[in-house]
């Protein structure tokens, strides 16, 4: 349906097909929380694979920066229809991750869970391939709380929900265990050039 | 998938009734449903424009009547400037007018069912919308729970809903209305002539005689940064406090 009088700023030029469905480029960084922003001292950082409830292993702040780094760029693109082309990150992937505590692919399902108690899901085939990382730096300077700091997941070729700030922990699952707004009227799965907002789109 | 009650919400065109100018930035527009919703106070919709070259454009909007199933529901749109959305709101939309939108969405910033004690809402700016659903909703129930506004605005013209929100405080002794006017001096004894801090938050909860079991916090970003940060040195536990940031 053409509504009456609206033109638009048009489509974004050369960028057009780096744009999803719906969406609508931003210059700079939206921040959406679902609560108040967590403080979390390096000191007091720790990060753990699980399989289930059981920690498989625990990494401080010095031990995980020891993981081997990678550098990516990558458009993102957020659920409430604001995309950002172009960001960089450096952090470990997970594949890196899992190889340095011995797992291979325990279950198919992961839920990332994160110092505010938000939590996410995402299949492992997703996480894996150069695909996602744990994040420690954006554009080249520590992320900042706002954005997620001390790391935060980034899964970029999923709605950015998926992208868990000041992420903790990714627990294997043996289903795919729906996280804080997968229970709350979001998309299990979360594509956004499927457009996969909410739970039945 | 519906702990919260979203459900599927399909695209609906709906008709623009009447629109009313509300501060000198902000709009109500009051829509007609094709297809009538009940959503609960604090869910917003989904609203898309579509040009003739077939661009479309989309962006979330709370809702800010009440949770009673009408077949017309209130927004009030900011407008922002270098705004696409908001821009066509205020400058081109006139009554009669269609546009499409989908919800009620959102399963998060909810008013609290079945009833709390008591409930704390912070706001600044258009991020009064969802708080407005609720102390509406909470006006049609019997007790009315006990809640506290504490809402930001530059100036006295800028409070958004200002009448009603002053008739709601005289008319219902479980309301405390508290306005942060942070570009000039207050009017009333009991407003605050600064941005909002911990000491004001402290004061609002001193005023409502009870601690809050649900707080919801709606502004920009770094509003709602300084509310939550305020509301958490007052002694709130933060896993009570939902926040909405709005920009994104």
């Amino acid at each position: 349906m053409v509504t009456r009088g609206f033109t638009g700023r048009g489509s974004s030029g050369d960028q057009s097909g780096r744009i999803p469905p719906g969406q609508h480029l931003v210059e700079n960084f939206p921040v959406l929380t679902a609560g108040p922003t967590p403080n979390v001292e390096l000191a007091d950082w720790k990060f753990t694979v699980k399989i289930g409830p059981k920690p498989v292993k625990v990494w401080n702040w010095s031990e995980f920066n020891a993981l081997p780094k990678t550098k990516v760029t990558k458009d993102i693109h957020c659920v409430t229809s604001w995309s950002k082309l172009d960001t960089i990150w450096e952090g470990v992937l997970i594949e890196d991750i899992l190889a340095d505590a011995g797992l291979d692919r325990p279950t198919d399902f992961v839920l990332a869970h994160s110092y505010d108690d938000y939590s996410t899901n995402v299949p492992l085939a997703d996480l894996l391939s150069g695909k996602a990382m744990v994040a420690l730096k954006f554009a080249g300077q520590p992320i900042t709380r706002d954005h997620g700091g001390p790391a935060r997941l980034l899964v970029p070729h999923l709605y950015f929900w998926k992208s868990a700030k000041w992420v903790k922990a990714l627990q294997f699952t043996t289903r795919d265990e729906a996280g804080f707004w997968e229970l709350r009227g979001y998309h299990i799965y979360g594509d956004p050039w499927r457009e996969q907002r909410y739970t039945d789109d | 998938m519906t702990d919260n009650g979203t459900q599927t919400a399909s695209w609906q065109s709906c008709v623009i009734e009447e629109i009313v100018q509300q501060t000198p930035s902000i709009k109500s527009f009051f829509l007609r449903l094709s297809r009538p919703f009940a959503h609960i106070a604090g869910q917003h919709v989904d609203v898309r424009l579509t040009a003739p070259d077939g661009y479309s454009a989309m962006r979330s909007y709370s809702i800010a009547s009440s949770a009673a199933s009408s077949p017309i529901i209130e927004l009030a749109v900011e407008r922002l400037p270098d705004g696409e959305v908001s821009a066509y709101f205020h400058d081109i939309a006139i009554v009669g007018d269609e546009i499409e939108l989908r919800g009620p969405l959102g399963g998060h910033f909810l008013w609290p069912e079945p009833a709390v004690d008591a409930v704390l809402l912070i706001g600044a700016g258009s991020g009064l919308v969802p708080l407005m659903a609720m102390i509406r909703h909470r006006r049609t129930q019997d007790p009315a729970v006990p809640t506290a506004l504490l809402l930001s605005a530059r100036t006295a013209e800028d409070v958004l809903f200002s009448e009603e929100l002053h008739s709601v405080e005289i008319n219902d002794a479980a309301f405390v209305l508290a306005l942060a006017i942070t570009r000039e001096d207050p009017i009333r004894a009991s407003d605050f002539g600064r941005r909002i801090d911990s000491a004001m938050v402290e004061e609002v909860l001193a005023r409502l005689h009870r601690k809050p079991t649900q707080i919801f916090v709606c502004g920009s970003n770094d509003f709602v940064n300084i509310a939550t940060e305020g509301a958490l040195l007052a002694g709130l536990d933060p896993s009570t406090i939902k926040t909405e940031r709005y920009g994104g």
